[in-house]
């Protein structure tokens, strides 16, 4: 059973047309083609472009694919797709099983009515006959945690709220694959957090398909990772590690990172982990809790009298969460000239699993005052590899006592 | 095989005939619980904000026969005597009528309605189609009530033919649905075709005994002779009110004639829905 492939795309593409009007023709062409039981053509015509390009892979039950990129990559496309929604213009795929799809929580749910009555409504929607939704009411209403407001018309709901009822019923399906699209972005945290539970429960005997922008997620759910760019599939591998860094550098192009500063420039970066070298072209991959050096190459066009580096540690979603710096004299740079090598050694980087960045700043201090000579956003990536898959970045391995 | 199995696939020569023929019924199936929910949630919500609430239903052919009473007796149009009461005969005919004409719009205006769920949820699409069915019988059933009622009280009693008005009444929905469905892919790409049913059914209205008789020897009469919409309204409006059929082989025929159009509009309305996801997106 475990090795069973649910969901097989073999050479998927579709077709995309910009201009409205154009599409709207093609369409016209599209319904008499269908009408009369002709394929669709599968030659571009003029303005339309591949959103989906050959793309292929497999999902067995109880893996999980992640399916990441740049907005507008064909990530969603895709998933209409996979969903039935749209039928590929080239290839095929295989849905060996019942659909579950959290696209939209709360499909079918009419403002005018109350909660109570909308959980009839969507669960109807998502496939649950009466009798069903019966049952599972009262799950539903404990699982949604919103019981004074169940009399009330939705249209008087907060968001959160809605996506609370919304999910609350669509947890109750129990599907062989289910399709994710990053719905879980609002709600609270405890709300979040009980729908990653729940999604856990539903991953062993599913084969999950999740799109999301999150790596933390990506990186804690997923089994194999897709990276698709313009429609094509630009990485697909059970390295997710390497998939999320691969992401990551596609935006590191865009967000050059390298900066002249007014005295001094950042002329290079390299961290070095257990014989791994990283530099700013090629990751570094570590292993969780592994020793970490950072060496700064700095070339200074004016001598520095009193030098300080700041280094901070980033999280993929840009949040700082640890910093290292020499302001405490760690280590003293006086009258700096021409070239510098500053390395910093630190003995275990208890990091989860997942992609951070280094920032670098370089400054002066000059009768106590500091001064930010230099700074570099995202100077460097590295990925961290290992069991932990946790929300915060930093995982400890503490010693664990019964007392 | 798994019975959940599914292929997406361009080639349509990969699908096999059967599932091309047997998956409309069983999606029709499945869709029978949605479809009524559907119903119930609009029902529920058009008129849960609103004063009048159900009574709305009831207004509009009230009004329009009050209209048609009131052009008739000051002489503005003149019209030939009726078999029953002229109230009556304009009430059972414009009911009736919106059947049809409801018929006609609602595969298009459900689907609209919907479009945004249809690019997010696979859901059997049937639903739609069910549950504006169930909502013009919803509104029929209503109207019959004070059909019955008027009819009573005006002293016209139906007959053992009262048994045969249901037929009718679904031959007027059959057609409606039939062309509906045609129409309603087309109308969900283009406009145009939303603001051209309502057009074209106004002046097909003329041409039908909706609230006038077909009598006499005009070009309007032949022309009301031949419309196939006459044997359906008549028969409906006669069973209904314990006159005899009339055109009744016209009646068969165009039944008969309605069960492949029909089934060409599900096929049609089916594979076209991915078709208008695709071009109208979310």
């Amino acid at each position: 059973m475990q090795e069973e492939v649910l969901i097989r795309a073999e050479h998927v593409s579709k077709k995309f047309c910009r201009d409205l009007k154009k599409s709207l023709w093609y369409g016209m062409q599209d319904l008499g083609k269908a009408a009369v039981g002709i394929s669709p053509s599968q030659q571009l015509r003029p303005h339309e472009f591949w959103a989906v390009n050959d793309i292929s892979f497999e999902v067995k039950r109880g893996e999980c694919l992640g399916l990441i990129g740049h907005n507008g990559a064909g990530k969603s496309t895709l998933l209409k797709m996979l969903n039935g929604l749209l039928t590929p213009d080239k290839g095929s795929i295989e849905m060996k099983g019942r659909v579950g799809a959290l696209i939209e929580l709360g499909a079918g749910f009419n403002p005018i009515l109350t909660g109570r009555e909308n959980i009839f409504n969507n669960a109807a929607i998502l496939g649950f006959s009466k009798k069903e939704t019966l049952d599972k009411l009262d799950e539903i209403i404990a699982f949604a945690d919103i019981e004074d407001f169940l009399d009330t018309p939705v249209q008087n709901y907060s968001s959160g709220m809605r996506v609370r009822l919304g999910f609350a019923v669509a947890a109750q399906m129990k599907p062989d694959i289910l399709i994710i699209d990053e719905v879980l972005a609002v709600g609270d945290m405890g709300f979040v957090l009980k729908c990653f539970n729940r999604m856990d429960e539903l991953l062993k005997d599913t084969a999950l398909i999740l799109v999301s922008h999150s790596m933390p997620q990506i990186a804690r759910m997923c089994t194999q990772v897709l990276l698709m760019s313009k429609g094509q599939n630009q990485y697909l591998s059970n390295d997710v590690s390497t998939g999320i860094t691969r992401y990551y550098e596609m935006f590191g192009e865009e967000i050059n990172s390298f900066s002249e500063g007014e005295k001094v420039d950042l002329s290079d970066i390299t961290l070095l982990s257990e014989g791994n070298k990283g530099t700013r072209t090629e990751n570094l991959l570590m292993d969780y809790a592994a020793p970490l050096e950072i060496q700064i190459e700095i070339t200074c066009r004016e001598a520095v009298e009193y030098m300080w580096v700041y280094l901070a540690f980033y999280d993929k979603e840009q949040r700082i969460f640890a910093e290292v710096n020499n302001f405490t004299d760690a280590l003293t740079l006086k009258r700096v000239e021409n070239k510098v090598i500053v390395s910093a050694y630190i003995p275990s980087l208890p990091f989860a699993q997942g992609a951070y960045s280094i920032s670098v700043g370089i400054g002066e201090e000059q009768n106590g005052a500091r001064r930010t000579l230099l700074r570099s956003q995202s100077a460097i990536y590295f990925t961290v590899h290992g069991k932990h898959h946790g929300w915060a970045p930093i995982q400890y391995e503490p010693e664990w006592k019964l007392l | 095989m798994n019975p959940h199995y599914k292929l997406y696939t361009a080639e349509a020569g990969k699908k096999s005939r059967y599932s091309l023929f047997s998956a409309p019924f069983k999606d029709l199936a499945d869709s029978q619980g949605l479809a009524m929910r559907l119903t119930i949630r609009d029902i529920k919500s058009s008129y849960r904000g609103s004063f009048l609430g159900v009574l709305w239903i009831f207004i509009t052919p009230l009004m329009n026969t009050l209209i048609w009473m009131m052009l008739n007796v000051s002489g503005v149009v003149r019209i030939a005597e009726t078999p029953i009461p002229y109230p009556v005969y304009i009430f059972t005919g414009t009911m009736l009528w919106s059947v049809f004409t409801e018929s006609l719009l609602s595969p298009l205006n459900q689907t609209t309605s919907s479009k945004s769920i249809l690019s997010k949820i696979n859901f059997p699409k049937e639903a739609l189609i069910l549950s504006g069915i169930y909502k013009i019988l919803f509104n029929t059933g209503i109207k019959l009530i004070l059909m019955f009622g008027t009819m009573l009280i005006l002293g016209v009693y139906p007959d053992w033919h009262l048994l045969f008005f249901p037929i009718a009444l679904f031959s007027l929905m059959f057609a409606g649905t039939a062309f509906g469905m045609l129409a309603a892919p087309l109308g969900l790409l283009y406009g145009d075709v939303g603001r051209i049913i309502p057009m074209a059914t106004q002046v097909l209205m003329y041409m039908s005994p909706v609230v006038y008789v077909m009598k006499g020897e005009g070009v309007l009469q032949k022309v009301m002779a031949i419309n196939p919409l006459t044997p359906l309204l008549v028969n409906a409006r006669n069973w209904l009110t314990g006159l005899h059929s009339e055109q009744i082989y016209y009646f068969i025929g165009i039944n008969l004639v309605l069960i492949p159009v029909f089934f060409a509009g599900w096929l049609f309305y089916r594979v076209s829905i991915p078709i208008i996801v695709e071009r109208s997106g979310s």
